[in-house]
């Protein structure tokens, strides 16, 4: 039985062995006309990767300069049509504190002192000579990766630069593109929370087409011991940046990176672009600008170009070049569209436009009518009974100055940080009678919510405000701040007040 | 003769500068290093560490007696332009400043002044040996508050202004190891196996992206990822703001000389 069960399976065996003969042969056949069509294969490798080292590294250099760096969300001038040329730039490390967020500060790390870094613009074919500078006050030592840089870890590992030391290297640029860089130092996490990246474009021949208005535009998230808001110097959170739990994400380094006296300002027509790239270290950015569309994305920051994008994907460590023509006059609000890290962590900025409306292309409201669903339309989550207060006393400048704070995180969006509101869609808080009339009617718009017509300083507003789950001391210095601002009429909003009006 | 001049040359140093810097025995051990040579276990012996780590004063009693040590005097292959940066004369510094740690010394001035007094630099090993102790425990680098005040630390400006003797000590009675200047080891090239800081290879590149996988105890590399980042990014003639010293000595040779001294 044994020996007659084994017959079998050898013969199985040598049938296999056969067959993989035939394969042997086929693919002896096959390598043959392969190496026979060699040179045609070659010259097709060549077209394929034509825009790469082979064409680029070998354009002639012409003179040299002085590279100029720009902080953002300025950029340099652009390269026009000069040829390659070697250039020199220098870039300072700096660690220092700054402003997070209203009260909030942060130890930054800083290429140039800002985040994000200093924007560095070359043309394909430029030789670059990089001096990185680590100022003497700083802990620790760093270096930097560029990603527009073929060689070893993007220069990393010729820039590790000690603190009070300068290195220089050299690279030459071969891709065109739009690229980040970033602190490579161990922990590269930490370095890069802490704000070390920017962005370094790369013409091509050339250059990109002339458009009026250019702004640089970096998105990243922070990790904080304090929760969002919480004032005072806040330490990183290391445990946070691993668990990717960030409680700030941020253009231009801070919540107020884009806004207020640092928003972008274009005119109604101009053609505009937008460096724009994403630090991370951790989240992928759904960038997307509330009330425009981009004409033209350059994908990921490489020569692919894609038409009427509303919302594009830019990965952390990558960036995307954006184009549009700003043609109504309007606040365009640049967001991350995942939307929660807009509206609670601080992704959002504003770029102004000024100018002639333009009817043809936004009328605004041409109808108004009533719609009445079944059921209340404004609901709120009633505040927990068992919620006690801790009795206050603060001062009238302490109610504003807190108050301010929390304007600029609760209400900002929508009546805009100089409380002149939005036309035809959020009344103005400045100067407004219909506040100014009756301080209950406004305690109970925040604390209930507002919907249906009203008519402040002559003009109809139909809309709904949510109301605001604040407790009693917020509303209170929310309020004493509005009424004390943009020449209203002064107010003191107390807690009691504002507990009287509860129901 | 010669032997009473060889005792006397070992004795002095060590009468004069013992008075201001005391030494704290520490008894060695097996440990793991968070990160460097080898992944293997280290023996560390029985060793002295100074107590705090160089003053100002300290430092200009030993440029006193050691003129290639002064500010103009040194020579520029063993210290670099900012040597004493803080200082303005050979001799002088702003006073608030005596009892700060000094900073701006190059390897080869850290290692002269220990050799001066009969010590030497602590090894790596040694100093992360005795580092990795809090208040209360020997190996504090499983204790997350205690790295976590470590990498807070790091984050924190100009600490190099601190009085030494002002933070509490270490369960060995060391003070100063964390929280205020970076300090210079014996061996501070030793991760990059070639001992060259400009090399390409091996160990270094683990400092840079793509560093090996990180497990359970982040927080507790992360710390030592910066102390070993900042070592390797290290010239021996280096001087820097956030960087000084301290001095060890080896348990055996302080016998040996307890024994000469007899």
């Amino acid at each position: 039985m044994a020996s007659c069960s084994k017959k079998p399976i050898h013969m199985e065996t040598e049938i296999k062995i056969y067959s993989k003969n035939g394969l042997k042969y086929l693919f002896i056949l096959l390598m043959g006309s392969i190496l026979l069509s060699c040179n045609g294969g070659k010259l097709e490798h060549q077209n394929y990767f034509s825009s790469s080292a082979d064409k680029y590294a070998n354009i002639k250099i012409f003179g040299e300069e002085q590279a100029v760096l720009t902080s953002p969300p300025l950029v340099p001038p652009p390269v026009g049509n000069r040829p390659a040329k070697k250039l020199y730039m220098e870039m300072e490390i700096i660690e220092k504190e700054a402003e997070m967020a209203d009260g909030v500060s942060y130890l930054y790390w800083t290429f140039g002192g800002t985040v994000p870094g200093s924007f560095v613009r070359t043309r394909v074919g430029d030789l670059v000579e990089f001096k990185i500078k680590n100022h003497p006050d700083n802990k620790l030592p760093h270096n930097i990766d560029l990603h527009a840089v073929t060689g070893q870890g993007g220069g990393a590992e010729a820039s590790f630069v000690a603190p009070g030391q300068e290195k220089t290297f050299s690279f030459k640029v071969i891709n065109p593109g739009l690229y980040v860089y970033h602190c490579a130092t161990a922990p590269v996490g930490m370095h890069i929370a802490n704000g070390m990246y920017g962005l370094i474009l790369v013409e091509p021949e050339g250059g990109l087409p002339p458009v009026d208005k250019e702004f640089y535009v970096m998105q990243g998230d922070f990790y904080t011991d304090g929760k969002f808001g919480q004032p005072g110097l806040q330490p990183f959170n290391m445990q946070k940046a691993i668990d990717e739990n960030p409680d700030y994400v941020v253009f231009n380094g801070s919540v107020n990176g884009l806004n207020g006296e640092n928003a972008l300002a274009a005119n109604t027509g101009e053609s505009i672009r937008i460096f724009f790239g994403n630090g991370g270290p951790n989240l992928a950015s759904s960038f997307h600008v509330i009330g425009e569309i981009f004409d033209k994305v350059y994908v990921e920051g490489g020569s692919q170009i894609n038409a009427n994008v509303q919302t594009t994907l830019v990965p952390a460590g990558g960036a995307a070049i954006l184009e549009f023509v700003a043609d109504v006059p309007s606040n365009l609000v640049l967001v991350d569209h995942s939307i929660f890290r807009a509206f609670n962590k601080g992704a959002l900025g504003v770029l102004a436009v000024s100018g002639e409306e333009n009817p043809q292309v936004f009328a605004g409201e041409i109808m108004e009518g009533i719609y009445l669903p079944e059921g209340s339309v404004i609901q709120n989550m009633p505040k927990s009974e068992l919620e006690i207060e801790a009795p206050t006393d603060l001062s009238k400048a302490d109610r504003i100055e807190a108050g301010k704070k929390l304007y600029m995180q609760a209400c900002f969006a929508c009546h805009q940080s100089n409380g002149e509101g939005v036309p035809n869609a959020f009344p103005p808080l400045a100067q407004s009678d219909y506040l100014n009339a009756d301080v209950n009617r406004s305690i109970d718009a925040l604390l209930y919510g507002l919907s249906g017509e009203i008519e402040v300083n002559g003009k109809k507003y139909n809309s709904i405000m949510p109301a605001q789950q604040l407790s009693n001391e917020e509303v209170a210095n929310v309020l004493t701040y509005v009424y004390n601002s943009w020449n209203n009429n002064g107010n003191l909003v107390s807690p009691e007040m504002v507990k009287n009006r509860r129901k | 003769m010669k032997a009473v001049i060889l005792i006397l040359a070992l004795i002095l140093p060590l009468s004069i500068h013992g008075q201001h810097q005391e030494m704290v025995p520490v008894t060695g051990g097996v440990y793991t290093p968070l990160y460097g040579t080898s992944k293997e276990q280290v023996q560390v012996a029985d060793f002295f560490l100074d107590a705090f780590p160089v003053s100002h004063a300290a430092y200009l009693d030993f440029v006193k007696k050691n003129p290639e040590w002064r500010k103009s005097e040194v020579k520029r292959i063993f210290a670099d332009e900012r040597y004493l940066d803080f200082w303005d004369a050979d001799f002088s510094f702003p006073e608030s400043l005596a009892q700060s740690p000094v900073n701006h010394v190059s390897w080869f001035a850290a290692q002269a002044y220990c050799e001066c007094q009969g010590k030497r630099l602590p090894t790596v090993d040694e100093w992360e040996f005795a580092a990795m102790a809090s208040e209360n425990q020997k190996d504090a680098r499983r204790d997350s508050l205690f790295n976590l005040a470590i990498l807070h630390s790091y984050e924190k400006p100009k600490t190099y202004l601190m009085k030494v003797g002002t933070q509490s000590s270490n369960v060995w009675g060391i003070y100063d190891l964390h929280g205020m200047v970076w300090e210079w080891t014996l061996d501070f090239n030793a991760i990059i196996l070639t001992g060259e800081s400009r090399n390409y290879g091996n160990t270094d590149r683990g400092l840079f992206c793509a560093s090996g996988a990180l497990g359970a105890n982040d927080l507790m590399n992360y710390a030592a990822f910066m102390r070993y980042a900042m070592r390797s990014s290290l010239k021996a003639r280096s001087n820097l703001a956030t960087l000084g010293f301290r001095c060890a000595r080896d348990m055996h040779a302080e016998q040996g000389q307890i024994a000469i001294e007899k």
